[in-house]
């Protein structure tokens, strides 16, 4: 390992703009002649819009338009979409309602925009905004999942009888069902994965331009995916030719899954920038954000854990019924259902599984993918039920999951994932270890002594990411593949920059892409620019989610690395007058093997340039090699999670004593980074367990609706955390790594929740956990006892 | 339209404003001071803190116009051309950012802890001391190594 190569704590080529005030984030940015766009939203959860009044609106000073749904629909914009197909049980296809980018007729939830005032300022767009009169007729509405396929309850769109948009299963019914029948036990859950708002500190934002003269338009946007934006936005919203659209995502301030979605947002600004012949920027506040930005989680689950005489798991019966939201957004169909039901086995052998998920439609803002994605929701269900069942059976949860670890690879799940490598068993043990779990019991008396109550909290998870074999998820149902792509360009002066497809909005891209190039070109650190986020630089790449840019992002930079090697190697023959099997490339020199005839880096690269050396016939001049890489499995990062929690039981508070990680993410590029992401997914796990959840009325208003109300983790509610990795390198691609990003907030909310119960002997405690329930629940606990 | 009047990273400055102007808008837009931050519209997230006469400050809670005769800092203030503030350096030497978006909030007000709370800052001290700042990506935990490390550099 060299000093800025793989395996390196290598400090950040990308801090210095950000700690200096210099990022250029999207609101940063400003067009010459730019006005300000306000929408105005719906405030009621459901309603038909009867008419809209815009023209005192209009006369407002410093207004230049004010646009509304039916001059979308006027101008043929087409709507949003949903990217994923699922079937239902029945083979019947989801049922997609439209989703125009401002509402045409009946506004479906609390946020949906219906007007747009375009202004010279923000203050006058808003001040404008005021002056629009809507008549609505405000429409009963539904909000809560768990009743919107009941038969009383308002059918919201058309295509989708009982609000349902499908009806998804995977496994086996009749031998779950059977195993279950036969069960020496059987532990019972009901389960709700609170609704979360992903929350980014930097707002969405997005600037849209119209050159008329080109008849070509540009955005700037908050985006995780350009490309991907760049693709839905001409394709299927049908704004502009792909070739007539550049896609910029400058500085993007974090993202968590909320900036992969197309909003209707960039999709006006584009629109209203023609309209009006000027750039039109947009950006959210706050309080907008929880109204506009795609909402996470949110499903209501019932499951049953068979296990049999020796505490074997032998089956898994899970039915849930998913929140969409008013309108499906753009990968909302596939968190549900490909990213959730095929993870239910967790880290055990488990026979049978079977899996439900009902998806529907509610007067709530649309639900999406938020860091994890369908596996903090999967492992919450499987490692609670293991917690439980442990209890149940009286047997201790760290020797049950022993019991019931998967010991051979590659092994074949029943809900088809096939899980690579990995070894449980030493996560489970190294953790164990540096968590001194040998000393809970003393610990936990010594709580007790001052009256407080200690728990020990496990969440021993598994994770699909690497997202994504493009032929796999296109049989799925997804309609892009999920490969990525690299473009390796040597300058003449042997400087390199790597144009990538991923995107970097936080996750250190700048330097651990260049890490990878260092060490394999054996060139300083210093001469790597790593290019993203622009579509008329980089060519097609998919962005960054599901923790694919190490696994898939890096794997086609070494494909185009292994290129460039090829090529220069050719140039190096040529200048060296040697045979091209004789050449050797290492740390950064070109030698003809068995003797002391070499060239440095920058003369190989010179040459590929001045082309002195070697015939066009012989050679094609330049040093530029790009690929694609197509992952040829998910990856499956898997750990374990101990969280060790004291509470209160005077005032319900839950100080997180201890957390301990031990994760395998494979090959390691900067550990520094690496524990940076799990720090930060363990605090949105731990949010979520706490703090967090969005609280809707029975009439879809948003009572969460702002900082306020929605309890964001802080400094003070969080321990320092040991982290440690194991490394069972990943066979299925060249560098061997698994990807980090989401394994914190993915394993988290059940390691704090197994904490809370075992400190408290009650499993009647949903998420969060805030200190009223965790109060109220052991009061609950007492009374039951007493009563005993 | 009402005239203010004020010093901002040691320059003075002098506007015309409309009297909603709040300082943070007045600093990103009029002065294209873009390194102060927008999070939030609750005063809760930090991302806008300044200092004001030498206290840390939220702007998106001040109006332009109490800012009147005041001396004003912001991030950009820190280094001095090439050099970095310790803290800045503590920072990046700490992983304390990933999406740098709170960072400059975070810094300015762990500038301030500092002058408040001396340069030997522990753990307690730090976490409580960041009610006031939001941040999503890092989990705090670089980001209090990173104060604790700063503190003790500003004392040299």
């Amino acid at each position: 390992m060299t000093a800025t190569g793989i395996g390196a704590a290598v400090r950040r080529k990308e801090d210095f703009r950000f700690i200096t005030g210099k990022g250029q984030y999207t609101d940063d940015i400003t067009r010459p002649g730019e006005t300000h766009a306000h929408f105005l939203r719906s405030p009621h959860a459901r309603a038909r819009i009867k008419s809209i009044d815009v023209e005192a609106a209009k006369a407002m000073p410093g207004v230049v338009a004010v646009l509304t749904g039916a001059d979308l629909a006027e101008d043929k914009v087409g709507g949003l979409i949903c990217g994923w197909m699922i079937h239902s049980k029945d083979g019947s296809p989801m049922k997609m309602a439209p989703h125009p980018a401002i509402a045409n007729g009946t506004a479906n939830y609390v946020g949906d925009p219906v007007a747009v005032v375009v202004a010279e300022t923000l203050d006058l767009a808003e001040d404008a905004a005021e002056k629009i009169v809507v008549d609505y007729e405000v429409l009963p509405a539904v909000a809560d999942p768990a009743k919107a396929q009941h038969k009383d309850v308002p059918q919201i769109h058309e295509v989708a009888p009982h609000n349902t948009i499908y009806q998804w299963h995977l496994g086996d019914h009749k031998a779950t069902a059977e195993a279950i029948r036969q069960a020496k036990h059987v532990t019972k859950l009901h389960i709700v994965n609170n609704r979360l708002v992903p929350n980014a500190m930097e707002p969405r934002a997005a600037i849209g331009e119209y050159d008329a003269g080109n008849e070509s338009f540009t955005l700037w946007n908050t985006t995780q995916n350009p490309h991907v934006a760049r693709l839905v936005i001409a394709a299927f919203v049908g704004m502009a030719p792909e070739h007539k659209l550049r896609v910029i995502a400058p500085d993007v301030g974090g993202g968590f899954g909320s900036k992969i979605f197309i909003y209707p947002e960039e999709v006006v600004c584009l629109w209203a920038a023609k309209r009006a012949g000027r750039p039109v920027k947009w950006v959210a506040d706050r309080s907008e954000a929880f109204i506009a930005d795609a909402h996470g989680r949110d499903h209501v689950t019932n499951a049953e854990m068979a296990f049999d005489a020796d505490g074997k798991i032998t089956a898994l019966k899970v039915k849930t019924i998913a929140n969409i939201g008013a309108y499906m957004s753009t990968f909302s169909s596939s968190v549900p259902t490909y990213l959730y039901g095929t993870l239910l086995s967790g880290q055990y052998d488990i026979p049978h599984i079977y899996c439900e998920v009902d998806a529907v439609y509610t007067n709530t803002v649309p639900v999406d993918a938020y860091r994890g994605a369908g596996r903090p929701e999967a492992t919450f269900v499987v490692e609670r039920l293991v917690e439980v069942g442990a209890r149940e059976l009286g047997i201790d949860p760290a020797e049950l999951r022993r019991k019931n670890f998967i010991r051979k690879f590659p092994h074949q799940t029943p809900v088809i994932m096939a899980y690579d490598a990995g070894d449980y068993e030493a996560s489970l043990k190294r953790a164990l270890e540096l968590a001194d779990y040998k000393g809970l019991a003393k610990r936990k008396r010594e709580s007790e002594r001052n009256g407080k109550l200690r728990g020990f909290g496990f969440s021993t998870y598994i994770e699909a990411c690497g997202i994504a074999p493009s032929q796999a998820v296109g049989s799925l149902g997804a309609g892009v593949g999920l490969w990525e792509s690299a473009e390796v360009r040597v300058n003449p002066t042997g400087s390199v920059e790597v144009l990538t497809g991923s995107h970097s909005h936080g996750q250190g891209h700048e330097t651990t892409f260049a890490q990878l190039v260092s060490e394999r070109l054996g060139i300083p650190i210093g001469n790597i620019s790593i290019v993203h986020g622009d579509t008329d630089k980089v060519q097609f790449g998919m962005g960054t989610y599901g923790s694919r840019s190490g696994a898939v992002g890096m794997s086609a930079i070494v494909k185009a690395l292994d290129k460039v090697e090829a090529k220069a190697k050719k140039v190096a023959s040529h200048l060296l007058e040697a045979a091209e099997n004789d050449i050797v490339f290492k740390d950064g020199k070109f030698t003809v093997a068995g003797t002391d005839k070499s060239a440095a880096w920058g003369d190989v690269a010179l040459h590929a340039y001045i082309a002195h050396k070697f015939t066009g016939a012989q050679l094609e001049p330049g040093l530029k090699e790009g690929a694609f890489y197509d992952p040829t499995n998910f990856t499956f990062p898997a750990g374990c999670h101990l969280c060790e929690v004291e509470i209160d039981p005077e005032t319900g508070n839950v100080t997180i004593a201890n957390w301990v990680a031990v994760d395998d993410f494979g090959v390691v590029i900067n550990p520094m980074i690496v524990e940076g992401q799990v720090h930060g997914g363990i605090a949105q796990g731990v949010g979520q367990a706490l703090l967090e959840g969005v609280v809707y009325n029975a009439d879809g208003q948003l009572v969460s609706g702002s900082f306020m109300d929605y309890t964001m983790p802080r400094a003070d509610n969080l321990p320092t955390f040991t982290v440690g990795t194991t490394v069972t390198k990943c066979p299925g691609n060249p560098l061997g790594m698994k990807g980090c990003g989401e394994a914190g907030a993915i394993a988290a909310p059940a390691a704090v929740m197994n904490a809370i119960t075992d400190a408290i002997g009650s499993e009647n405690i949903a998420m969060p956990a805030t200190p009223a329930a965790v109060w109220a629940a052991i009061a609950k606990h007492h009374k039951a006892h007493e009563a005993a | 339209m009402p005239a203010v009047k004020l010093i901002v990273n040691g320059k003075p400055v002098s506007a015309d404003v409309d009297p909603r102007t709040l300082l943070v808008q007045f600093l990103r837009e009029n002065l294209r001071l873009t390194g102060t931050h927008v999070g939030c519209d609750t005063s809760q997230c930090g991302a806008c803190v300044v200092h004001v006469n030498g206290k840390a400050v939220k702007s998106c809670t001040m109006l332009v116009l109490t800012a009147d005769g005041a001396d004003v800092r912001t991030i950009e203030s820190l280094a001095t051309g090439e050099k970095l503030h310790p803290m800045q350096e503590a920072f990046r030497e700490n992983h304390g950012l990933q999406c740098g978006f709170c960072t400059p909030g975070m810094i300015m007000t762990a500038v301030d802890i500092v002058r408040r709370k001396g340069n030997d800052l522990d753990e307690k001290t730090i976490r409580e001391e960041l009610e006031g700042n939001l941040c999503r990506c890092t989990g705090y935990h670089n980001i209090v190594k990173a104060i604790a490390a700063g503190a003790k550099a500003m004392a040299t």
